[in-house]
């Protein structure tokens, strides 16, 4: 099944929304819990990301037996050197976002820890797509 | 017991059908149908907040009544700390202990003192390498069944290690039968419980095959009783026997303090618990190496079977526990020696009550069709169907348990075709009256 979220941009108090949408989902599909968390957690990390840094956007994610797919789609300044930026610990986040608990420099590496598959696309001012894929089986 | 028996019940006389409890339920599993109040099963936590809710009093929590105790030839009270908050401070610990004797107990033994067993396993949990931190408490059974059907990926977090009730009960029992040359089993051992939890893990536990208690009276039902013999008791016997960390344990974050941690985090609240474990599961929980988790505001004080305002309560036991402080020169009480094992015998599983198809293929055209419905419906949560929210009424629909136009607004509409259908119908005329 498809589905599309709107992400919003800088409205930290409705962000995370679409991930724990998906969340309730996988758990009425029956899916293994350790495989949502997977899911859950790195969807998330990208969801915050998308309204952070990347001015907001759109999620799609296809669910089928075997896996999710989700697409987290931004039109926001890019992510400028990506290796620097999965480096754990690399945030360009202002200290009013670090105040309110984000900004640790974990997200891209947590998505890295937690999806099967991740694909980042990005360019300068032109935004940024992640594409993470979790299976639901080994 | 059946694997799905609960303590928390429904008054079906009293219930009126509003639907305050539905939304108030942290795990969506009360409906009204049929103009009453109906609980799911497998899905009820028994954490009581129904309970609390109810403007009728038409949810209950069954315990037993004071008489079970006949059935023993002799019995002991194991009173949960709670216990020490809902009389006025100026009786002392042992007055209060020394009550149940007067109203038919042949002696008591502190739920307590137990706690501090527990507390001292718990230091020893901590300090081992390899434990999945944060360790998360026991201690409630509502968190426990909580993260049993929400939380699964929790579950080995979760210290398992008996209650302190669990261990009070089997103290009490092998202690009377050395002593005293009693036969074990003619030794009753009865919780005083402000939870309804707890009386379900008695009658249904999940961490044994059997509890060692063999009742579950509420404090409410025997408060009365005490009070009216309270003054009148002889204090003499030396019943008291618990220090100030496990008084303290009525508390919220009583345990949290026993354990001796430097990052110990304590919630309570059903539904900031709720927020504290998704957080925990999503890895947002950073340094800390234990959680004590309480349903009830204020920890068992707040329990639903307790008589006392737990703010209350919360300033008396403070009371208790600053007393003992002082004859204890603020050090721990030393533990006897005790060699059984409070280890829990029995796994817990996963219960993925809210799964809506064993086969995968089935349960996504349901989610489709789930969807499809809940875009449908209006989204104001109203609870006019019996549903907590649109989604959850979207759900029952899919299991074969509602009805679209139990949506009052989709009946609306549905009535609305209806009689525009009918409109139309009736403005045309056989051809023969043209
Ligand atoms: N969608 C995006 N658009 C633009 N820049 C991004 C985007 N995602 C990440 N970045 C950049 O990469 C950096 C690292 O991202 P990462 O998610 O690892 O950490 P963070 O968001 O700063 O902090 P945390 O995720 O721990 O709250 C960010 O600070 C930001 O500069
Ligand atoms: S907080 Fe205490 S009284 Fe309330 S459900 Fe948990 S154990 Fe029972
Ligand atoms: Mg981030």
């Amino acid at each position: 099944m498809n589905l599309h979220y709107e992400i919003p941009s800088d409205d930290l108090a409705h962000a995370g929304e679409a991930s724990s949408s998906v969340k309730k989902m996988l758990v009425q599909l029956g899916i293994d819990p350790v495989r949502i968390k997977k899911a859950a957690v790195s969807m998330y990390e990208a969801e915050i990301n998308a309204v952070i840094h990347g001015g907001g956007g759109s999620a799609e994610v296809t669910i089928d037996s075997d896996k999710i797919v989700i697409r987290i789609i931004d039109n926001g300044p890019g992510i400028a050197d990506l290796e620097l930026a999965m480096q754990e610990g690399y945030t360009t986040a202002s200290d009013d976002i670090r105040e309110m608990g984000f900004g640790a420099g974990m997200g891209l590496p947590n998505m890295k820890r937690y999806a099967d598959e991740l694909d980042i696309q990005t360019r300068p001012d032109k935004g940024t797509i992640v594409t993470i894929v979790v299976y639901f089986h080994q | 017991m059946g694997e799905y028996f609960h303590s928390v019940t429904l008054d079906e006389a009293k219930c009126k059908g509003c639907t305050n409890c539905i939304k108030r339920c942290p795990t969506e599993a009360i409906r009204v149908r049929h103009g009453k109040a109906r609980i799911i099963n497998e899905r009820c936590i028994d954490c009581g907040e129904c309970i609390r809710i109810c403007p009728y009093h038409a949810k209950k929590a069954i315990t037993d009544d004071l008489s079970v105790i006949d059935s023993f030839k002799y019995k002991i009270a194991i009173p949960a700390p709670t216990i020490y908050g809902q009389f006025k401070p100026e009786y002392s610990r042992n007055r209060i202990l020394n009550t149940f004797c007067s109203i038919g107990f042949d002696d008591v033994y502190e739920v307590a003192r137990a706690a501090e067993y527990v507390s001292d396993a718990t230091r020893k949990l901590l300090s081992e390498d390899g434990a999945k931190k944060p360790l998360i408490s026991s201690a409630c059974p509502a968190v426990v069944r909580l993260i049993q059907v929400r939380f699964p990926n929790l579950i080995d977090n979760l210290i398992k290690l008996e209650s302190p009730m669990e261990v009070a009960a089997k103290m009490a029992k092998k202690k009377t039968a050395e002593k005293k040359k009693i036969d074990p089993s003619d030794i009753g051992v009865f919780f005083i419980t402000p939870c309804a939890a707890k009386a379900t893990s008695v009658k249904a536990p999940y961490e044994s095959k059997q509890s060692s208690v063999d009742g579950v009276i509420s404090i409410k039902s025997i408060y009365l009783k005490l009070l009216a013999k309270i003054d009148r008791t002889d204090e003499s016997r030396q019943l008291a026997q618990a220090g100030f960390e496990g008084i303290r344990w009525a508390n919220s974050g009583g345990e949290g303090l026993a354990v001796e941690t430097d990052s110990f985090l304590a919630v309570d609240g059903i539904h900031n618990v709720i927020s504290i474990l998704e957080a925990v599961e999503n890895d947002k929980i950073e340094s800390v190496d234990f959680i004590e988790a309480l349903a009830c505001t204020g920890g068992c004080l707040g329990g639903p079977l307790a008589v006392e305002n737990v703010y209350v309560a919360k300033t008396r036991i403070k009371k208790h526990v600053e007393a003992s402080k002082a004859v204890q020169k603020g050090s721990r009480l030393p533990l006897e020696p005790y060699d059984e094992s409070i280890v829990w015998t029995e796994e817990i599983a996963y219960k993925p009550v809210l799964k809506l198809d064993s086969d995968i293929e089935k349960a996504m055209k349901k989610l489709e069709t789930l969807e499809r419905i809940n875009k449908d419906l209006p989204g104001l949560d109203c609870g006019a169907c019996g549903a907590p929210s649109c989604r959850a009424l979207a759900e029952d629909i899919v299991r074969g348990n509602a009805y679209e136009t139990d949506c009052i607004f989709k009946l609306r509409e549905r009535v609305r075709d209806l009689a525009a259908q009918m409109k139309e119908l009736e403005e045309k005329s056989p051809p023969t009256m043209g």
